[in-house]
C-alpha cells in the first residue's frame, strides 16, 4: 500500500489470480461513452473471464486456471516490457 | 424433539405476479401456515407484529428496531441454571462474596462437564453461550441489562469458552489436519486461499440450487436468520482492537455490511425482506427454539473471537474466510430461490453478496488478514485458526443439514408444519 489517498482519487487494486478493484470517484461508462449509474464503494472487475455478472467479479476465478501474481515488480515489468503497449509504435 | 408445529406467521402484505406455489404465494400441500394463535408457546399472534404500510408508501416494520430476545427454552442443565439465574436481580449481592450470588443458581450447576470434542455441537452448552452473547446484542426480554458484565455470568461463561475453544481445536486438527504453528503472511494468506478453493464433502449450496424443497429452502433461511438478522455485527466488535491499514480494510468491508449508512440496504435488513417473502417470522431471534446447537455455533463462534481482544486475530481469519466462501454459494442460493419462485426484490439479498463479497473477499484475504499477519506476525497461527473455524462449521452445518434431509428429517428440532392448504 502505498500514500493516503486524496479523497475524490480513484485507485486500481490488481489482485493476485483474481480482479480488479477499482475504488474511488470513477465514472463507469460503455465502449460508445454511456455512463452507468451505480452507487458502490469499491467495484471487482472481472480479469479471468469465467464470472457470470462480467463485468463483476462473481468469485468464479477460484475454480479457474487463471493465474497472475500481480506484484507491483510484475505490473511495473509489464508496463515497461520492450515491445509491449508502451514501445507499440501501432 | 418430535412435535409439528408451525413458526411461520402470516403476513399482511399483498403479492403480486407470482407463481403458483411460489414462497409468499398461497400454495397448497407444501409448508404452508397456521392462524397465529395456532404458534408455539410464548410467541404473540402473528398480528401484533405486523405493522401495514402507512400512507406514504413507507414499510415501517422495516424500519423498526430489534426487540430484545424472547427467551427460549432450555435444553439441559446449564441452560437451565443460566436462565433462572438470568431471572434474579443481578445487582443483589452479598457484601463480601465476590461474584457470588445468593439469589441466583447454585453457581456449579453453571458448568458445562461434556468432553471438549463435543463442545462445538451440545445445545446446552450452545444455547448458554448463545444467551449470555446476545445480552450483548439486542438483549434478552425480561432480563436485567445488569448481567452482560456480572461476574457470576462471566466466570460461567469463560468456562464455557475454554472448553469451545479446546473442541475448535480438536475438530480442526481432526478435519483439516495440523495447521502451521508459525505461518508467515504470505503462508497465511495462502492457507486461506486453500481452505476456500478446498471442497469438502457434499454440497449444500449445490443441493439448494438444484434440489430443494421450498420446505428444505424454508428451513434453510430460519437457520441462516440466527446470524443474518445481525449480520456483520459480530465481526463489527473487532473494530476498535484494530488499527491503520487493518483497519480500514475492515472498514470497507463493514461499510457494505451496513449499506452504506442505508437501513434498507443493510444486509440484515435485506435479509428480513427475504424471510418476508418466504412468510417466516423476521422477527430477531424469533427462531431461537427451532435451530440446533451448530447453528447457535456459527453465531457464537464469532462472538467469542469478537469478544475479546486477544483472538483479534482468529476474528479477522474468520472473515476473510467468510467472505472467500460466499460469493459462490450466494450465486447458487439465488438460483435456488428464484427456482422456487422467489419474488425478485427478496433476491436482492443473495445477489448483493456475490457482488459484495467478490470485493470482501480479495480486501479481507490481503489487507486484512494478510495485513494484520505482516503487523503482528506472532498472530499468524491465530488468523488461520479462525479461518478454520469457518470452515469446520460449515462443514459441521452441511453434515447435519443434508444428513437430516437425506432421510426425510426436518433439519430443525421443530419441524415446519406441510400438508395444509
Amino acid at each position: 500500500m502505498t500514500g493516503p489517498l486524496r479523497r475524490g482519487e480513484a485507485s486500481i487494486t490488481v489482485c493476485p489470480d483474481g480482479p480488479l478493484l477499482v475504488r474511488g470517484a470513477v465514472r463507469l461508462e460503455d465502449a460508445e461513452g454511456t455512463e452507468v449509474d451505480h452507487d458502490r464503494n469499491v467495484i471487482a472487475l472481472c480479469r479471468c473471464g469465467r464470472s457470470a455478472r462480467k463485468p463483476l467479479c462473481d468469485g468464479s476465478h477460484r475454480g479457474s486456471r487463471f493465474r497472475d501474481p500481480a506484484d507491483a515488480d510484475g505490473i511495473a515489468a509489464a508496463l515497461a516490457q520492450p515491445g509491449g503497449p508502451a514501445d507499440d509504435p501501432h | 424433539m418430535s412435535s409439528e408445529l408451525v413458526v411461520l406467521p402470516g403476513r399482511t402484505e399483498r403479492r403480486r405476479n407470482r407463481r403458483p406455489g411460489a414462497p409468499g404465494t398461497a400454495r397448497s400441500g407444501r409448508t404452508s401456515h397456521t392462524s397465529p394463535d395456532q404458534g408455539p408457546p410464548g410467541r404473540p399472534p402473528a398480528d401484533l407484529e405486523q405493522t401495514p404500510l402507512d400512507r406514504t408508501g413507507l414499510d415501517r416494520a422495516r424500519l423498526r428496531h430489534d426487540r430484545p430476545v424472547r427467551l427460549p427454552a432450555s435444553r439441559g442443565p446449564v441452560s437451565e441454571a443460566l436462565l433462572e439465574l438470568l431471572d434474579t436481580d443481578p445487582d443483589h449481592e452479598t457484601p463480601g462474596r465476590a461474584g457470588a450470588h445468593p439469589a441466583g443458581p447454585d453457581q456449579d450447576r453453571l458448568q458445562w462437564s461434556g468432553p471438549a470434542v463435543a463442545a462445538p455441537t451440545d445445545d446446552d452448552l450452545q444455547l448458554a453461550l448463545w444467551l449470555s452473547y446476545e445480552l450483548g446484542y439486542r438483549g434478552l426480554a425480561g432480563v436485567d441489562e445488569g448481567w452482560e458484565h456480572h461476574p457470576v455470568l462471566l466466570a460461567a461463561r469463560r468456562g464455557w469458552e475454554r472448553v469451545l475453544l479446546d473442541g475448535l481445536e480438536l475438530l480442526t486438527v481432526d478435519r483439516l489436519g495440523p495447521a502451521d504453528p508459525e505461518p508467515t503472511a504470505e503462508q497465511v494468506v495462502a492457507a486461506l486461499e486453500t481452505l476456500a478453493g478446498t471442497e469438502r464433502g457434499p454440497s449444500l449450496s449445490g443441493h439448494l440450487m438444484r434440489q430443494a424443497t421450498v420446505r428444505q429452502f424454508s428451513e434453510f433461511l430460519v437457520h441462516r436468520s440466527l446470524y443474518h438478522l445481525k449480520e456483520a455485527d459480530p465481526h463489527t466488535w473487532g473494530i476498535p482492537r484494530l488499527s491503520g491499514a487493518v483497519k480500514a480494510a475492515m472498514i470497507t468491508i463493514q461499510l457494505d455490511e451496513y449499506g452504506l449508512g442505508e437501513v434498507r440496504a443493510m444486509h440484515a435488513q435485506l435479509f428480513r425482506d427475504l424471510m418476508r417473502d418466504w412468510q417466516l417470522d423476521d422477527r430477531y431471534g424469533g427462531y431461537v427454539d427451532e435451530v440446533p446447537a451448530v447453528t447457535l455455533l456459527a453465531s457464537n463462534v464469532i462472538s467469542l473471537f469478537g469478544l475479546h481482544r486477544r483472538w483479534r486475530g482468529a476474528l479477522t481469519g474468520h472473515l476473510a474466510l467468510f467472505e472467500m466462501t460466499s460469493s459462490t454459494p450466494n450465486a447458487r442460493y439465488a438460483r435456488g430461490h428464484r427456482r422456487l419462485g422467489g419474488g425478485p426484490r427478496a433476491a436482492a439479498f443473495f445477489d448483493e453478496h456475490v457482488v459484495a463479497d467478490a470485493v470482501h473477499e480479495q480486501i479481507a484475504a490481503h489487507r486484512l488478514a494478510g495485513g494484520l499477519a505482516r503487523t503482528e506476525p506472532e498472530l499468524g497461527a491465530q488468523i488461520v485458526f479462525g479461518a478454520r473455524t469457518v470452515a469446520l462449521v460449515d462443514d459441521l452445518f452441511a453434515e447435519h443439514v443434508l444428513g437430516a434431509w437425506g432421510t426425510g428429517r426436518s433439519s430443525l428440532r421443530r419441524r415446519l408444519v406441510e400438508g395444509r392448504s
